[in-house]
């Protein structure tokens, strides 16, 4: 009654099921999205750290960074990425030309997608970091331990256990920012909904499909930073048990 | 490529200023419907009436959990279904896709605003209810007397970034078509086949505007500090 | 019953009649009287088909063809004043819009095939394409069999996807493909050599290297996958706007009044920046003016 024998149908090209042809989809999406988190949980905190230091040209530094990538929308990066940035670099360009065409697309969508968010992550890190008493750098800088030290031993893991809430809906929100990437022809799931409603005229099947895929991958995160959040919470601390 | 070629930038000067009016009306339009939706969805997740409550946290977090571009093309397809079915036309009504997001965002939005809001609400002590309670308000009056006026006053900063972020998102409309600043910006840059030019304009032109409003949202921040 | 009252039992029928002949408008024609209105769906950069000037008014070939039938609507329907929307489509929405009632008509650069005659009905051929690729001259590629391993463009949502995918089958040619969303992405993917060809209707491709910064770096290559032609798309089981149309565009062709307008778009320069296409009617395309049909093609 709910139609469903659609998902069972072989595409055009006959080579697989729309089925098949959304989970194809799901893959990209899922390899993007793990790829970019690391890209952005990497270049953001170390972002976040950046700033919070007090060397001046490395705090300004890091602000345009967060500034840049915080004030053009997602869409027209991936525009810049693709369309702009390869004309004015050349070992770009070059890639562009000599890689196997699909991968280039999944490479630029990482790096667009991963930037974008290492903004966000620096702020969250940055502003994690500020929220400890200003007694704990002093205490690490009496124990003699170096500026590095401190960061690494003492502000940061208590920093990370208070962002883990906010990192969780970024790292939702990088899910949610993936689909993005199908305007630039990136075979993610929203490219394949989009095809399979074209060329069906399932609209209603298709988008449903893919809703209840991107629900499903959105609560999955969510589950397992919850899991973290437990897993790290220091006894006695931060409201341990909430 | 070699140079830039200004000159279909300046001569689609006025199309892409079209573009701009409509990214800034439906902004505009999107913020004031949003945080509108956005307030009674918190008052109904704050309500206590469990199935109003459920109904909207569950509501808040489907719209959270789906990416904006998905939002986008369901409400495309369903707003003139819907109209349809409310007034039983024969045809669908003539709902483009321009008309269709402000249905969208307004909706979309709400979600966050929702959010937003119930965390201002919250903010406020509860023995400001208890007091207004005392001096004889029922529950409607006690919000829009007493809770909501300073709850929204502790969320504007937070609201107004909300929506420089919903400023951006407006661009994702461009890829239904939209003459949106964005979608005006590819339609020449399709017609002209100036791509470079046009996408570079696009992001300048979206980055002065948005880093502004950030510059405004801190200032007013800092007034608003003051105050308190 | 007596003669007299036959004679005007019969004279009863034939007034009702009449007037029920008269009233009976269907389908489109129907619903312009109706509503007071008719949309025509336009694209925004099939130069020089259908696409926007400066002042993001639709302009073109199909544009100017779609006047005529707009014009012929408001005399049958004798509502001078009827209002005439202009609705934006792409290549992916086009035929639901038309379905849904969005748009009446739909004048871009359409292709008449078999397959969407299953959907949608088409006016009569205004234009004849052969499906070619764009290559830069300094590639060395000349012929089709040349691309055998190469990555190819073609725009998403276009007649040209399958046709590549089945002649990538027939002659084992192992292609990569990209999509671009637009002509002019797909161009510019080509241009920049992220892929060696772009196989698009050749008219199409001579629209975007007269647009291109340097015209004479590209070359379309002489084979043709296959011939398709254009027409204006209406919908289906609409037998009246059908009849209409096929007579108005019909008139344009038998008067010869197409071969000015052709002249207007095809080899004159063009708005927004006076570029001249310089594409002469083709044998094909003086085939189509002279019988004007609506054969798809398969």
């Amino acid at each position: 009654m709910l139609g469903l024998g659609i998902f069972g149908e072989e595409t055009p090209d006959g080579d697989t099921t729309w089925a098949m042809s959304l989970l194809s989809g799901l893959e990209y999406t899922l390899a993007l999205v793990a790829l970019s988190w690391i890209v952005a949980m990497v270049l953001g905190s170390l972002l976040g750290v950046l700033r919070t230091t007090n060397r001046r040209w490395v705090v300004a530094l890091g602000d345009a960074w967060v500034e840049l990538f915080r004030n053009i929308p997602l869409l027209v990066q991936f525009f810049l990425w693709y369309f702009v940035i390869p004309e004015f670099v050349p070992p770009l360009k070059r890639m562009a030309v000599e890689m196997d065409p699909t991968r280039f697309q999944l490479l630029l969508s990482v790096v667009c997608l991963g930037l974008f968010t290492s903004a966000r992550i620096a702020e969250q890190v940055k502003s994690g970091i500020l929220s400890l008493p200003r007694g704990q750098r002093m205490a690490g800088y009496a124990m003699g331990l170096t500026e590095a030290q401190t960061y690494r031993y003492v502000l940061l893991p208590m920093a990370f256990r208070i962002i883990i809430p906010p990192l969780t809906s970024e790292s939702m929100n990088l899910v949610k920012n993936s689909a993005v990437a199908y305007s630039i022809g990136l075979a993610e799931l929203f490219f394949r909904t989009r095809e399979m409603g074209e060329m069906t005229f399932r609209y209603f099947a298709a988008f449903g499909a893919a809703t209840v895929l991107y629900v499903l991958v959105a609560f999955a995160i969510n589950r397992v930073f919850a899991w973290l959040e437990r897993a790290t919470a220091v006894p006695g601390y931060l409201g341990g048990k909430r | 490529m070699e140079g830039f070629d200004w000159a279909s930038v300046s001569a689609s000067l006025p199309f892409l200023m079209k573009g701009l009016s409509y990214t800034v009306q439906l902004t505009v339009v999107a913020a004031i419907g949003g945080t509108l939706w956005g307030i009674l969805l918190a008052l109904a997740r704050l309500s206590g009436i469990a199935p109003l409550a459920w109904a909207a946290a569950a509501y808040v977090n489907l719209m959270r959990s789906v990416p904006l571009l998905l939002v986008i093309f369901w409400f495309y397809f369903l707003v003139p279904v819907m109209l349809q079915w409310v007034s039983g036309a024969a045809y669908p009504p003539k709902i483009g896709p321009d008309r269709s997001a402000y249905v969208t965002f307004i909706l979309f939005e709400g979600a966050y605003f929702c959010e937003i809001v119930r965390a201002g609400i919250q903010s406020i002590p509860k023995g400001q209810l208890g007091a207004a309670y005392a001096i004889g308000l029922n529950y409607a009056q006690a919000m829009r007397l007493i809770i909501l006026p300073q709850a929204l006053r502790n969320m504007l900063p937070v609201l107004l970034t909300q929506t420089i972020v919903l400023f951006q998102d407006v661009s994702l409309v461009a890829l239904l078509n939209v003459t949106d600043l964005v979608g005006a910006a590819v339609k020449i840059a399709q017609r002209d086949s100036r791509l470079v030019e046009m996408y570079t304009l696009v992001a300048v032109v979206y980055f002065v505007l948005s880093y502004a409003l950030s510059l405004g949202v801190k200032a007013l921040n800092r007034r608003i500090a003051i105050i308190r | 019953m007596t003669a007299f009252k036959q004679a005007a039992l019969f004279a009863c029928l034939t007034i009702v009649s009449a007037a029920a002949h008269a009233q009976a408008l269907t389908g489109t024609l129907q619903k312009a009287k109706e509503t007071g209105a008719i949309t025509v769906g336009y694209r925004e950069s099939s130069i020089p088909f259908s696409y926007l000037d400066n002042a993001g008014k639709p302009i073109g070939y199909a544009i100017d063809l779609c006047g005529k039938i707009v014009d012929a609507v408001k005399a049958e329907l004798k509502m001078p004043n009827l209002k005439v929307n202009y609705s934006p489509v792409t290549s992916s929405n086009r035929i639901p819009l038309l379905e849904n009632g969005t748009i009446d008509l739909e004048c871009g650069s359409t292709t008449n095939s078999v397959a969407r005659q299953k959907q949608v009905a088409f006016g009569p051929t205004y234009f004849v394409i052969n499906v070619s690729a764009a290559v830069k001259k300094d590639s060395g590629i000349e012929r089709f069999e040349q691309l055998k391993g190469k990555t190819i463009v073609t725009t998403s949502g276009t007649t040209s996807v399958p046709l590549l995918k089945k002649y990538a089958k027939a002659e084992d040619a192992d292609f990569k493909e990209i999509y671009g969303k637009d002509h002019a992405e797909s161009f510019l993917l080509m241009a920049d050599g992220r892929a060696v060809a772009f196989v698009m209707d050749d008219i199409l491709l001579a629209g975007q290297i007269a647009n291109s910064k340097d015209p004479s770096g590209y070359r379309i290559l002489a084979g043709s996958l296959r011939s398709e032609p254009y027409s204006m798309m209406l919908r289906k089981n609409d037998p009246q706007f059908k009849a209409l149309v096929d007579k108005t565009i019909g008139a344009v062709m038998k008067s010869g009044e197409i071969h000015q307008i052709y002249k207007k778009w095809f080899t004159s320069a063009i708005p927004p920046k006076g570029i001249n296409l310089n594409f002469p009617e083709n044998a094909a395309n003086k085939e189509a003016f002279a019988n004007p049909n609506d054969k798809g093609v398969e």
